[in-house]
């Protein structure tokens, strides 16, 4: 064994993969986006008709046999199976190649809010109806949240860190953050990092109908994610996942990898207020932002674009859109904010994957991604939020927030290089 | 009888274990022939049980080894 390298310090996104409701893969989905289409229809992976909300952003094109063994892709649960697609396309665009020594400095982080609630829904069914020897032995390894990291090293031979981060829907920002320290202080060379959720089922509808934050315009499915839009009702449940290659900096370049940018900054706060209401004041949301421009050594006039949590709930957007003004002061109002959930739902623990591979792409083409539906404006949402049409921009720095359940706070700031 | 059986082991093996049908003959065993492990054992038992409506107690599954193991077993417990 040669030892660990030594570390520069610097983290750069080397490859990119994703699984969203517009399609899946970064270069099919993201004309789809600056075209501003919309991902969001009636329920079909199920039948809702006693649901109060029937409508979703689901994931259509996407077959798990195309990722995973036949045998494997029958019994995993969707979480993973995205999982494992993101990674396989982050890699290979990537085009890094891994060998013995590299596979032990190469680790895998990838989040899940929520974990395998399709497949506990279904065992849980069996049990009750069917009893107890009936629930199959796979139920524990293949519901567990961090089985999305733990199956995806496997299935690419990845020996290095391996863990998971569990922050309902800031957790693919997170693990991203979290990523990026693991690589910073040298424990990796490289780690494949992001989110994964797949809660469109029965339990998981009825779960967030009774939560009361999901949208009921049931019978205008395009038009229900309309984050900022004065009449928003809540958010769209969706599914997803978005998996990076995070890299040493001096290791891309030695290898001459294409790089869509550096992770610079990350913070993150908890609001210990309410268990799902973000903090009234929007000061976890302040200090996370501050974190992350501390850290970033960077100032808010020199982000060119924020991609926004942005939810479409009522308090969301109000106190994201306060907090936002709280940091950037008269440059909020100059600085273009745009949701990506307004065009693919929510997808919870991978949003703010997403969320990142969506500001690398803007700032590799100069153009943002939209806020579609936006038709009434908000007195108290009062910023630039790119309304219903993609813009053309040149942006040296991007700034994401993503926010979850639990109070947490999480801030990314990214440059183009 | 046992032919029948015999086909509906084989389909439900194909199904369990993602192998293919003609590696699914009597002699083969589900552990060293076919790649099933510890949990695809526990799995494929249940699907037995499902297909042909019986009970496979712990204590048996011992006895189900290769695919004409399964077959016997199997109609042993539905004669």
């Amino acid at each position: 064994m040669s030892g660990q390298p030594v570390p520069s310090g610097r983290v750069v996104v080397t490859g990119m993969g994703a699984v969203t409701p517009l399609a899946t893969g970064i270069e099919n989905f993201w004309p789809k986006m600056l075209a501003g289409e919309n991902g969001v229809g009636p329920v079909t992976h199920l039948d809702p008709t006693e649901f109060t909300t029937r409508i979703a952003a689901e994931v259509l094109d996407f077959n798990a046999e195309d990722w995973l063994e036949k045998k494997e892709a029958r019994r995993i649960d969707r979480f993973i199976a995205f999982a494992v697609a993101a990674s396989t396309m982050a890699l290979k665009d990537s085009e890094i190649v891994i060998d013995d020594e590299l596979r032990d400095q190469f680790g895998v982080l990838i989040g899940s809010g929520i974990g395998g609630l399709t497949l506990m829904g279904d065992q849980h069914r069996r049990q009750v109806l069917q009893g107890p020897s009936k629930v199959t032995p796979f139920l524990v390894p293949y519901m567990i949240p961090d089985m999305a990291s733990g199956f995806t090293s496997i299935v690419h031979d990845l020996r290095g860190p391996n863990t998971c981060v569990v922050t309902a829907c800031s957790t693919g920002a997170n693990a991203i953050g979290d990523a990026y320290h693991i690589i910073k202080r040298g424990d990796a060379v490289a780690m494949l990092a992001g989110g994964t959720e797949a809660p469109i089922n029965e339990i998981g509808l009825a779960a967030f109908s009774a939560a009361r934050a999901m949208s009921t315009r049931n019978d205008d499915p395009a038009h229900a994610s309309r984050p900022f839009d004065l009449d928003r009702d809540g958010f769209v449940i969706a599914e997803g996942s978005a998996v990076l290659v995070m890299e040493d900096y001096d290791h891309a370049i030695a290898r001459g990898a294409k790089i869509y940018g550096e992770l610079i900054g990350y913070g993150m706060s908890g609001d210990a207020f309410h268990i799902t209401q973000p903090r009234a004041d929007g000061g976890g949301a302040i200090r996370a932002m501050k974190m992350a421009f501390n850290r970033a050594g960077i100032t808010p006039e020199q982000v060119g674009y924020i991609s926004a949590h942005g939810t479409s709930t009522y308090y969301n957007d109000k106190l994201e859109t306060m907090a936002i003004k709280d940091v950037f002061g008269e440059k909020a109002y100059s600085t273009p904010v745009s949701s990506i959930k307004s065009m693919i739902g929510h997808t919870l623990g991978a949003s703010g994957a997403i969320a990142a591979l969506t500001c690398l792409l803007a700032m590799r083409d100069g153009k943002l991604p939209p806020t579609i539906n936006y038709e009434k404006p908000d007195p108290e949402c009062d910023l630039d939020y790119i309304p219903n049409v993609c813009r053309t921009a040149d942006v040296e720095y991007s700034m994401l927030n993503s926010f979850g359940f639990g109070g947490h706070n999480v801030t990314l700031i990214l440059k183009r290089l | 009888m046992s032919q029948d059986i015999l086909n509906r082991v084989k389909k439900v093996t194909v199904e369990e274990l993602g192998v293919k049908e003609e590696e699914v003959v009597e002699a083969a065993s589900f552990t060293e022939d076919l790649g099933a492990d510890s949990l695809d054992v526990v799995e494929l038992v249940m699907a037995f049980e499902d297909e042909f409506g019986i009970d496979i107690p712990d204590e048996e599954v011992g006895e189900i080894k290769t695919v004409g193991d399964a077959v016997t077993y199997i109609s042993k417990k539905l004669s």
